[in-house]
C-alpha cells in the first residue's frame, strides 16, 4: 500500500484514513490512536480561548505535526458567514490555508445546510482557501461542491456521531463515479466494516472521530480502522465479482465419489 | 494619556485601561499569540498588526485556538 497514496490539492498522503481529535478520553489516548490508526491527517476545531481557565494544555502540543497534517473545521457554524469568519481565524492560527467546512443546517441531525455550504465555498475558494466540504451524500449538492471548486467532496455515510455505517452505498457509488475530485466519507463509521465498506464502494478515504474515540479501546479501534480501509481499498483495486442469485459452485462439480463412473474401463 | 475602554473579548465585557493593543491585550490576559488567532470587530487581525491595531470602546474581540473535534 506505500506506492497507494492519496493526493488531495497541493498535497500527498500516505494513509486514506483521516481521523478526529475530539472526545478522546485524553490526549495521552488520543496520541497513541493516532499513532495506531496510520493517518497523517487529523481534524481539529476553531473555539474561543478559556478567558477564566489557562491552565488547559494545548491540543497541539500532542499532535506530531512532522508527520500529522493539521485540517481545521468549521464545526457547530449554522451560517455561511460564521463558517466563513471560522475558517479565516483557522489560517491566520498559521498552519495551512485548508479547512474542513461544514455548515450545519439543523441540530439533531447535524446535516449540512447545502445551500449555505455551497455559498461558503465559493467565497473561500475564491480567498485562496483549500476547501473541503462535508455534505450530504447527494450527488447533485456534490457536483455542485466540485464546480465551485472545493479540492475535495466529503459526503457523510450517515449523520456525524451516529456509528450507523454507510446509509446509502448507492449515492456514494454515484458520487465516486461522478467526481473528478477525491471523494472522502465524513461521519457515520460505527465499526471497521464501515470503513471497509466505504472503501470498496470507491471512496478516495475516510474521515471519522467517535467511532475511534468513544471505543472501548480508542487505541485497538484505530488500528482496526487502519486495516479496514487498507482491506476495503485493497479490495476495490482488485475488483470484486459480480453479485449472483444462485450459488456457483468452488469446487469442481464432476469427480465426486457418488457419481457414476461412465463405462467399463479394461486394464 | 491614560483612559477606561471597555470592549468584548470572546461574547463577555472586558474593562480596561487604554490605550491597548491587540499585543497588549492577548499579554493582559496572559494568551500565547502564537497558538490562537483574533478576529477585531469581525475582522481577521494579521499577526503583524498585533502591536499597532489599538482596541476602542465597545469593539468586539474574539480570540481562538485549535481545540479537540471531528
Amino acid at each position: 500500500m506505500s506506492t497507494d497514496l492519496l493526493t488531495i490539492a497541493d498535497r500527498t498522503f500516505r494513509s486514506r484514513l483521516i481521523v478526529g481529535t475530539g472526545k478522546y478520553p485524553s490526549h495521552p489516548v488520543m496520541a497513541e490512536a493516532h499513532r495506531a490508526s496510520g493517518a497523517d491527517m487529523v481534524t481539529v476545531a476553531v473555539r474561543r480561548v478559556n478567558l477564566s481557565d489557562r491552565s488547559a494544555e494545548s491540543l497541539l502540543n500532542h499532535i506530531d505535526q512532522s508527520k500529522i497534517f493539521i485540517l481545521p473545521n468549521t464545526a457547530g457554524c449554522y451560517t455561511a458567514e460564521d463558517a466563513i469568519r471560522t475558517a479565516r481565524l483557522a489560517r491566520e492560527v498559521g498552519l495551512s490555508n485548508w479547512v474542513k467546512l461544514e455548515v450545519i443546517g439543523d441540530e439533531r441531525t447535524l446535516f449540512p445546510d447545502n445551500i449555505a455550504l455551497l455559498e461558503a465555498t465559493r467565497v473561500l475558494v475564491r480567498e485562496g482557501f483549500v476547501v473541503l466540504p462535508y455534505t450530504n451524500d447527494d450527488p447533485v449538492i456534490c457536483r455542485k461542491l466540485e464546480e465551485a471548486g472545493a479540492a475535495a467532496v466529503m459526503p457523510l455515510g450517515a449523520p456525524i456521531g451516529s456509528g450507523l455505517g454507510i446509509q446509502n452505498p448507492n449515492n456514494i457509488l454515484i458520487i465516486r463515479e461522478q467526481a473528478r475530485v477525491p471523494v472522502i466519507v465524513d461521519a457515520g463509521v460505527g465499526t471497521a466494516s464501515d470503513a471497509a465498506i466505504a472503501m470498496e464502494l470507491g471512496a478516495d478515504g475516510v474521515l471519522m472521530n467517535t467511532a475511534i474515540a468513544l471505543a472501548g479501546n480508542p487505541v485497538a479501534m484505530a488500528t482496526a480502522m487502519k486495516l479496514a480501509v487498507e482491506a476495503g481499498r485493497l479490495a476495490y483495486g482488485a475488483g470484486r465479482i459480480a453479485r449472483r442469485s444462485h450459488a456457483s459452485a468452488s469446487s469442481p462439480t464432476d469427480g465426486t465419489i457418488a457419481a457414476l463412473a461412465g463405462s467399463v474401463r479394461r486394464v | 494619556m491614560r483612559y477606561p475602554v471597555t470592549i468584548r473579548v470572546n461574547g463577555a465585557p472586558l474593562e480596561l485601561v487604554g490605550p491597548v493593543t491587540i499585543s497588549g491585550l492577548l499579554a493582559g490576559l496572559t494568551i500565547d499569540s502564537r497558538l490562537v488567532a483574533v478576529e477585531h470587530n469581525l475582522l481577521v487581525v494579521k499577526r503583524d498588526k498585533y502591536e499597532s491595531v489599538v482596541v476602542n470602546e465597545g469593539d468586539e474581540i474574539e480570540i481562538v485556538n485549535f481545540v479537540g473535534g471531528g
